[in-house]
């Protein structure tokens, strides 16, 4: 069985259709990438995977569910993380609470346990603690533990978003531009931590990037789309020297 | 033991307080102005969770306590009253005392199931579009109150003092005093122990972001139905408290003048600060009963006053902060946790 099946995934917002006919199998272990020009559509496919929009038309099967009709937090509890092209951290709480807080998808508990403290709460604020500091300890951000993440530089912000991505423990990464606005430093510790992840962890990453250098490196098969619809695939070399991609890139007069 | 000092000093405050009452050391008014205090707590501490943590903004936190304060009326004056319209007491005098928190409950239990008034719309409004539905359910409550003949209407409804009365015939004991005292710390209680849990933090990463909350797996509409509930329920108890206190209810006292004192409480103390939401229940029940003297004039100097705030310190007395952040030699007899 595949991790990720989307079938026929279609999406129109009004008259525009932002997604066309997009399909995808992912058996899981990949590093796949998806890339485009702006515009293309990518960051929806992305929203649909997350549960964010509900799709026109087609399926999305991840793991056995069909998700349609799942509200994003039930998306998420199936084991898809996901980060946000423009990093979307809880800025005034503390990096420690921004991981702890994103464990709520096996909180096992209830609001009456929180008011009586049950030894079922205890246990489980333990346990979510120390999932948590484990977290900071595996990403290298512990001396960060207590800092409110508005006060971090932005490529340390990028780290805390993908550790707390990291804490629901997904099987599916969804990384969205995880390059963008970082310097050619940050681009090679985001490059080194991606591999490290895929390493450490049994997780299947999915990412948006527009930095080739990113996406050349880690990619092991890319997909490329251009107005909603699919246009080639392959081998990061494949898809480099495919003129249907440079023409959707750079113009039809570059070919 | 360290970490019990607080409440230790609880007890024995609450203990000074019934006992100073009880034998006259301070007179009714000064009661009265305690009891109000208690009130307020209650009030500006439960809006506290929605406006200060959850960053909504709820306008119509009165109607809720209209609706605990009437509930709880109600059903204390059948249990324990003579009533014109509800007959005789049906239960002996010597329960009231034990039934009275249980009736309180019920009061706030019945506003916490009104809080859905709010909250269910909550799902898909936020901010200004929010706030106005809550003044809408500020005024459908009071409407529907007024509009009840069977119970005063807008001539409102008493007979709790009868109730008083009757626990005062078990025992001659200031007991509104103490149910006052009981209830503003059973609600600090309460939401302290919501506000620092991983699932009542939700609220606040709903504050922040929601989106980033939805898809970090928090049901963010259960948090906001978890946070409305406990909110408008304590209202409730503080509505229950307070008709009891006065032995009378009349729907206009929860219009939306009494909304926005809670309001003034809130930002007065500090937003996403529970001390600070005490602090400033204190304060400004204070602050109103001192500048009584100045009669009329005193609403042009609370308001100046809160002008004043507005502009040097926009974040209130406290701002998103704890005590012990002020004072770190607290964190040895308290932890915010």
């Amino acid at each position: 069985m595949a991790l990720l099946e989307i079938k026929n995934l279609t999406q129109r917002f009004g008259g525009l259709q932002a997604v066309s006919d997009f399909n995808l199998r992912l058996e899981g272990g990949e590093l796949m990438g998806l890339i485009g020009p702006n515009g293309a559509g990518k960051t929806t496919i992305f929203n649909l995977v997350s549960g964010f929009y509900s799709p026109s038309e087609g399926d999305i099967v991840f793991d056995g569910t069909n998700t349609r009709g799942l509200k994003p937090h039930s998306v998420t509890a199936l084991g898809v993380g996901r980060t946000f092209q423009n990093i979307r951290l809880w800025y005034d709480m503390s990096v420690l609470d921004n991981i702890r807080l994103s464990q709520h998808y096996h909180l096992g508990y209830n609001v009456w346990d929180c008011f009586l403290r049950t030894p079922r709460y205890m246990r489980r604020e333990r346990d979510i603690d120390k999932t948590a500091w484990e977290m900071l300890e595996a990403m290298d951000l512990k001396e960060f533990a207590q800092e409110r993440p508005k006060n971090l530089p932005y490529g340390l912000q990028r780290r805390v978003e993908i550790a707390r991505a990291m804490s629901i423990k997904p099987k599916l990464l969804l990384l969205d531009e995880p390059a963008a606005g970082l310097n050619s430093a940050d681009v090679d510790g985001l490059i080194k931590l991606i591999r490290w992840l895929k390493s450490e962890f049994p997780i299947t990453i999915w990412m948006i990037e527009h930095q080739m250098k990113v996406v050349m490196s880690l990619c092991t098969y890319i997909k490329v789309i251009d107005f909603g619809a699919s246009i080639a695939e392959g081998l990061p070399e494949e898809v480099r020297s495919n003129p249907m991609v440079i023409q959707a890139y750079l113009g039809e007069e570059a070919v | 033991m360290k970490q019990r000092t607080l409440t230790i000093g609880l007890v024995i405050l609450f203990v000074a307080l019934a006992v100073s009452a009880q034998f006259g050391l301070v007179d009714r008014y000064i009661q009265s102005v305690i009891m109000l205090m208690g009130v307020n707590i209650i009030l500006s501490a439960s809006l506290n969770i929605i406006n200060g943590y959850m960053g909504e903004f709820s306008c119509g936190h009165a109607a809720f306590m209209c609706v605990g304060a009437y509930v709880s009326s109600i059903l204390s004056v059948l249990l324990f009253a003579d009533n014109p319209f509800l007959g005789a007491p049906l239960l002996p005098a010597y329960l009231s005392v034990v039934l009275f928190p249980v009736v309180a409950l019920i009061g706030g239990g019945v506003a916490a199931v009104s809080g859905l008034l709010v909250a269910i719309p909550s799902f898909k409004t936020r901010g200004d579009y929010l706030a106005i539905i809550t003044i809408a359910a500020n005024y459908i409550v009071i409407s529907a109150v007024e509009n009840l003949e069977v119970i005063g209407g807008p001539r409102g409804f008493m007979g709790m003092k009868q109730v008083v009365r009757a626990m005062d015939s078990v025992a001659k004991l200031p007991w509104m005093v103490i149910w006052v005292a009981l209830g503003a710390w059973f609600s600090v209680f309460l939401i302290r122990r919501f506000v620092s849990s991983t699932y009542g933090k939700g609220a606040v990463a709903i504050n922040q972001d929601e989106v980033a909350a939805e898809i970090m797996s928090i049901n963010t509409n259960k948090i906001k139905v978890a946070a409305f509930m406990l909110s408008s329920g304590l209202a409730g108890v503080a509505g229950a408290l307070f008709a009891h206190q006065y032995g009378y209810v009349n729907a206009q006292s929860f219009n939306i003048l009494k909304s926005t004192e809670c309001m003034v409480m809130v930002y007065l103390g500090g937003m996403g600060s529970l001390s600070g939401s005490v602090l400033s229940a204190v304060l400004f029940t204070l602050l109103l009963e001192v500048l009584r003297p100045l009669q009329i004039i005193k609403w042009v100097i609370v308001p100046l006053i809160l002008i004043l705030l507005m502009q040097f310190r926009p974040e209130g007395i406290m701002g998103n902060r704890e005590l012990p952040d002020f004072f770190p030699w607290m964190r040895k007899f308290y932890r915010f946790k």
